[in-house]
């Protein structure tokens, strides 16, 4: 028997993830459908050394994970809808301050404490624009166990990689439902860590002055360099500027550093998308509807495909646009009213031939559900 | 076997979920197949009929809910009466003789096993009657080894427990071997 071969909840792939990616930091407020994220790391973190804090509330544990952060930690917080709508303001500052940091939210029905223990993909666009201001964001989602796994080691790379909050967006049925997860060795993925600065004790550290590739080294909080951190336009010293140039400079690179680096940061998987008439484009538990369609449509030799996105920010319109370029058709599947849809209309050459597969009752879409509309677009009947 | 949709239900605390996990794990740890099991959350989990899906392929699974049934378990009349009709024509149904009265009008081979009272004459704890019933499963679909089952059950229970689900789970097999024919 293979010990890396597990049966496991999606929510604790998510935690063998973070463990494989080197987490020694997490601060976190229980809530359904995450919960399990939070009470195996609970177990997990201290057997290596880690710490794991149940905070007062998901403020409390999104200023917590900022601060260990800062202190060298690889940090971690898990929530659903309601704590990821209290988690923005604080998500706003990691943002303007460069923390890295990965924060899941496990999704459920909403608006408010909505639909908690059933399926809904509707926080895809406050995953981008929960938080004020103009600002750049990586979200990325998964659809089954070894992909929430690897997305997961991935956010940990692209948190430190690009020094950003990343958001894990699953949702219920990912997170509740158990299928296999084999672990890869150590090794198997690469791992990115924190980049510190040379700078030695003594000498002056400038915690905001990007090196010539733009990227900003980091000294742990309280060990060798005093500095300032704030949620404030800041000068290189991290001291609070309205000057118009620093804060014009410092806007376009917060937002920059993210958007001029789509390509390398979008992740995606083509199912049975060779030559396809009809693409659907989809992401998270409502991929695994959309495939499963696709490999029965194909079975009858009609050309039908799947575009599976795997980060959602920042839109990999480029992708989309290409990707869709020869298709009849494209359905967007999720459980929303449409929030990638409308992207996803933006990017291609004919929006008009952008279709919503949608579902927003708490039930996992079904493959039957998108082949209704597949038959009426494709002109045969209901 | 291409796939083996399944629906175990019953009512909170019988175990049904806990067999259902127990199933699927076996097939993946033990019989290098894939599992994909998902259960209903929330006020049903908790009194009225729970449910859980298992699909078990030697292909992908991606659509991991069962809309069709090859085999369906009801451990109560509650569960009996709101998922039999997601039996797929032809497919199993396995009851509970003593919780559970059939209709005639279910278009599958229905097989009403003892199970309920089988465990409390022979072994007396009810905590083992979801083992009996993935025995009865196994004794009556022989899809899975006996043995894989045994083996994930061991890494769930304390060792003073395993003797008697061993028990329960060899009860199941014999009471289902005699509707193998079916």
């Amino acid at each position: 028997m293979n010990n890396n071969i597990k049966f496991i909840q999606g929510n604790e792939a998510c935690v063998e993830g973070a463990l494989y990616a080197g987490i020694n930091f997490f601060a976190g407020y229980p809530i359904t459908p995450s919960t399990e994220v939070a009470e195996l790391l609970s177990s997990r973190l201290p057997e290596k050394g880690g710490k794991f804090i149940q905070m007062e509330d998901e403020i409390a544990s999104m200023c917590a994970i900022i601060g260990a952060s800062l202190t060298g930690h690889k940090v971690m917080t898990a929530t659903s809808g309601p704590g990821f709508s209290l988690k923005q303001e604080a998500l706003g500052y990691a943002c303007m301050a460069e923390i890295p940091c990965v924060i899941v939210n496990v999704q459920r029905g909403g608006p408010s404490t909505g639909n908690p223990t059933h399926v809904s993909q509707g926080d895809v666009n406050q995953a981008k624009w929960g938080t004020h201001g103009d600002h750049s964001i990586i979200a990325l989602t998964a659809s089954n166990h070894q992909d929430v796994f690897a997305m997961t080691v991935d956010a940990f790379n692209l948190a430190e990689t690009y020094r950003t909050p990343v958001i894990l967006l699953f949702d219920e049925v990912v997170g509740h439902m158990r299928e296999k997860l084999v672990v890869p060795e150590k090794g198997d993925i690469p791992l990115v860590e924190r980049l510190r600065t040379s700078v030695r004790k003594g000498v002056d550290y400038h915690p905001y002055l990007p090196r010539e590739d733009g990227r900003l080294p980091m000294s742990d909080f309280g060990a060798e360099h005093r500095y300032n951190v704030t949620g404030l336009f800041h000068d290189m010293w991290g001291f609070p500027s309205n000057n118009p140039k620093v804060v014009r400079e410092l806007l376009h690179h917060i937002v920059d550093k993210i958007d001029n680096n789509v390509h390398t940061i979008t992740r995606y998987k083509e199912h049975y998308l060779e030559g396809a008439e009809y693409i659907m484009i989809s992401y998270g538990s409502s991929a695994r509807s959309a495939i499963h369609l696709a490999r029965s449509r194909r079975a009858r030799g009609e050309k039908v495909g799947v575009l599976e996105l795997q980060s959602i920010w920042p839109f990999p319109e480029t992708l989309i646009r290409e990707k869709c370029a020869g298709a009849r058709a494209v359905i967007v599947v999720e459980m929303n009213m449409g929030q990638v849809m409308r992207h996803v209309k933006a990017a291609v050459d004919k929006p008009e031939r952008v279709f919503l597969a949608n579902r927003i009752d708490g039930k996992l879409i079904t493959p039957t559900n998108i082949k209704t509309l597949l038959r009426v677009i494709q002109g045969r009947g209901v | 076997m291409k796939r083996t949709r399944l629906i175990f239900s019953g009512s909170g605390g019988q175990g049904v979920i806990t067999a259902a996990i127990i199933l699927a794990e076996a097939a993946v740890i033990h019989e290098g197949m894939n599992a994909t099991q998902s259960q209903s959350y929330g006020a049903a989990a908790r009194g009225g009929a729970t449910r859980s899906d298992v699909i078990i392929s030697n292909d992908i699974i991606y659509y991991p809910e069962v809309n069709q049934a090859n085999i369906l378990v009801c451990l109560t009349q509650e569960s009996y009466n709101t998922y039999a009709s997601l039996v797929r024509p032809g497919g199993f149904v396995i009851t509970d003789s003593k919780y559970v009265q059939i209709a005639k009008k279910v278009d599958a081979k229905q097989i009403e096993v003892p199970m309920y009272e089988s465990v409390m004459a022979q072994i007396g704890k009810p905590i083992v009657f979801n083992i009996c019933m993935l025995g009865a499963l196994l004794g009556i679909t022989e899809f899975l080894k006996p043995t894989s089952v045994m083996k994930i059950v061991e890494t769930r229970i304390p060792e003073d427990f395993i003797q008697m689900n061993q028990e329960a789970l060899d009860l199941g097999m014999e009471l289902g071997a005699q509707y193998t024919r079916f």
